[in-house]
């Protein structure tokens, strides 16, 4: 790692309103250099207002934007050394992919640009493509002249505004790990604005998950996905089952908990919610975490574990695993997600079964909060 | 049955074929007639051939003239009307402000309006302000019906442009400037070339506004007009011809050029 800091991008007390509606409340954010960085949220969360702030594009109504040392807040884009892959690319389809490339590069006046935008497209793989115009490139090519066009420049940090929306599955995974594998080459900072978390969670170092104009949660995604600090975040990224219980006595470094009449435990430190005896918590685990016995093993399942009864309401055999909702006294609609190793045949709709799971996986919510946010229900809505 | 049968199976050439007959005939029949040697005033009998009206396409007097002064306020209405329609096309479609649905409606008047009435307000317009009828009154009058064409031409071709277009330019380091020279008018060239080709078009045979508010000056038109109730020189024709034959060959080499560029692309 070099110490050199000039392609970190500093958002102060960074702000937007449009009338009386905000977009993005005012929000600190600091991207080191060289870093992959996305902003996660679903539509009409800010995410694309911020992008569009540090681009340029966008006049902040409050705060400032710092690119290493230098405040960018009331630069015009042009004089930003930042590029941009727009959603959908905006490639000018009155030019040629090579024109289209070397755009940047003529505009800042450099003459003989025919050697950097033949490498250029040899690195995103389109050198027999030069001489085509836009519209005549499947949706994959399009995308990569985008980014062709806007790293040429070696802009500080490249901003990605949901690039790979347009495209079918199967090509977005091709295109995340080529994408993660040229910031990787080049080393410059990447800014990713996507509503897909999984997308985040492949490509990013760090993922700022974002909801209602401000940043719900930063972390790293291992971090964001084992800890989330919000019900939002549990929900928008992957599935939580949340569970509300009633505080019931603290031993040691755990916290004891009733839930629907069973006792669950959850370590303190991971309890983001204040734990006053008495209080209410949202326990989340996720559905992997948990294990499904068949109600005559009940025995056998290990002492210290959370473990609550109920019965299946509903399996789906997914191939890698299968995906059973179960009823029970603290929940009426639980997830389980079990590995295909060893089916059980007697795991079927109407068998009673013991759930259960290591308390370190629990994590303990804010009961005051909204516990459908973020799930595609409450998104779609 | 054979023939119903050969009937169905060429129906659309036979359809297309009739369709270009329909219009083309008048077109050849022009063509035809300038080569004519008439006797007395009027060609509208073949008698011979001869070349003699295409030696001397200047031959009759004051026609040249009047060509001339047609062609000269095509020009000027055209290239008037191109910039300020395109202007108004990007200020009606890029910015909201007081009167933009009155201009927008209003815009369109002149071609939803009968011509007749609109020469007629506007020849009292220009008496009551004490104009001068003639090349300035006839090119004001012109520019005025000619905006509305190339406001619907332009407008349709700037809506239709995606504004990430012009923020993908500056974000690449185009200045304003750069932007609209590089981007925003190619862009909206083909609308604008559709407006100003409709505009030359539509000023260069106008009659109607033109007559009304010409004065003593005659245009083309006028002077067909009026040549047609004394005898009309084969000559006419010859300039009918000639400006034909001048479009087909600019739509055949716009045509050559469009398919160069798209074989050498492919």
């Amino acid at each position: 790692m070099t110490t050199d800091n000039s392609g970190d991008v500093r958002l102060s007390g960074i702000g937007k309103t449009y009338g009386a509606f905000t977009a993005v409340h005012p929000l600190d954010l600091t991207v080191p250099q060289g870093s992959f960085f996305a902003l996660l949220g679903a539509s009409g969360c800010g995410k694309t207002t911020t992008l569009r702030m540090i681009a340029g594009l966008e006049e902040p109504t409050c705060g400032t934007v710092h690119l290493g040392d230098q405040n960018v807040t009331h630069l015009p884009p042009y004089k930003r050394p930042v590029n941009t892959v727009f959603q959908s690319y905006a490639l000018f389809p009155h030019l040629d992919i090579f024109e289209n490339v070397a755009f940047g590069l003529r505009r800042r006046g450099i003459k003989s640009v025919k050697k950097q935008v033949e490498e250029m497209l040899d690195l995103v793989q389109l050198g027999e493509q030069a001489r085509k115009k836009p519209h005549q490139l499947s949706g994959g090519q399009q995308q990569r002249v985008a980014v062709a066009r806007a790293l040429i420049n070696h802009p500080k940090v490249l901003l990605l505004d949901e690039p790979l929306g347009a495209l079918d599955l199967k090509l977005r995974r091709q295109m995340q790990l080529e994408l993660k594998r040229i910031q990787t080459e080049v080393g410059i900072t990447f800014i990713h604005v996507t509503h897909d978390q999984e997308e985040a969670m492949t490509m990013a170092d760090t993922v700022a998950v974002m909801n209602g104009g401000r940043v719900e949660q930063l972390g790293s995604p291992t971090d964001l996905y084992e800890n989330p600090g919000t019900t939002f975040v549990a929900n928008f990224l992957g599935t939580s089952n949340l569970i509300e219980a009633e505080i019931d006595a603290r031993s040691g470094d755990d916290i004891v908990l009733k839930a629907g009449g069973d006792k669950l435990v959850l370590p303190a430190a991971r309890c983001s919610a204040p734990t006053p005896a008495g209080g209410r918590v949202l326990v989340g685990i996720r559905p992997e975490k948990i294990s499904l016995a068949h109600a005559d093993d009940a025995g056998a399942v290990p002492e210290g574990r959370n473990r609550l009864t109920g019965r299946i309401v509903d399996a789906s055999f997914i191939g890698v695993s299968t995906q059973y909702v179960v009823e029970s006294r603290a929940c009426a609609e639980l997830s389980v997600y079990v590995q295909n190793v060893e089916r059980d045949a007697r795991l079927v709709p109407g068998a009673d079964v013991v759930l259960h799971w290591s308390p370190a996986h629990t994590f303990g919510l804010d009961a005051a909060q909204d516990i459908d946010a973020g799930t595609e229900e409450e998104v779609a809505a | 049955m054979p023939v119903v049968n050969w009937l169905k199976r060429h129906l659309v050439v036979i359809a297309g074929v009739l369709t270009l007959a329909y219009l083309l005939l008048p077109n050849v029949i022009v063509t035809v007639f300038s080569f004519n040697k008439p006797k007395g005033r009027f060609n509208y009998q073949w008698q011979q051939f001869s070349l003699d009206a295409w030696k001397q396409p200047c031959g009759v007097a004051d026609m040249c003239n009047s060509l001339s002064i047609s062609l000269q306020i095509a020009v000027w209405a055209t290239l008037g009307a191109t910039v300020l329609g395109t202007m108004i096309s990007f200020a009606l479609v890029r910015y909201r402000f007081r009167a933009r649905g009155a201009i927008n409606s209003l815009i369109f008047l002149p071609m939803a309006m009968p011509e007749v009435v609109m020469a007629a307000s506007l020849l009292t317009l220009f008496l009551n302000m004490g104009a001068q009828l003639g090349f300035w009154t006839i090119l004001i009058a012109h520019v005025m019906f000619c905006l509305s064409f190339v406001v619907t031409a332009v407008k349709a071709r700037v809506m239709s442009m995606d504004p990430r277009l012009e923020e993908a330019a500056r974000d690449l380091y185009a200045g304003p400037v750069q932007t609209f020279l590089r981007v925003t008018l190619p862009i909206a060239a083909p609308g604008i070339a559709a407006g100003a080709l409709l505009s030359f078009a539509l000023s260069f045979d106008d009659f109607i506004i033109t007559n009304f508010n010409a004065g003593s000056t005659v245009t083309f038109p006028m002077f067909v007009w009026g040549s047609a109730q004394r005898g009309t020189p084969v000559q006419i024709n010859v300039i009918g011809t000639a400006m034909f034959l001048l479009a087909v060959v600019l739509v055949l080499v716009s045509m050559l050029i469009n398919n160069r560029r798209n074989s050498q692309k492919a």
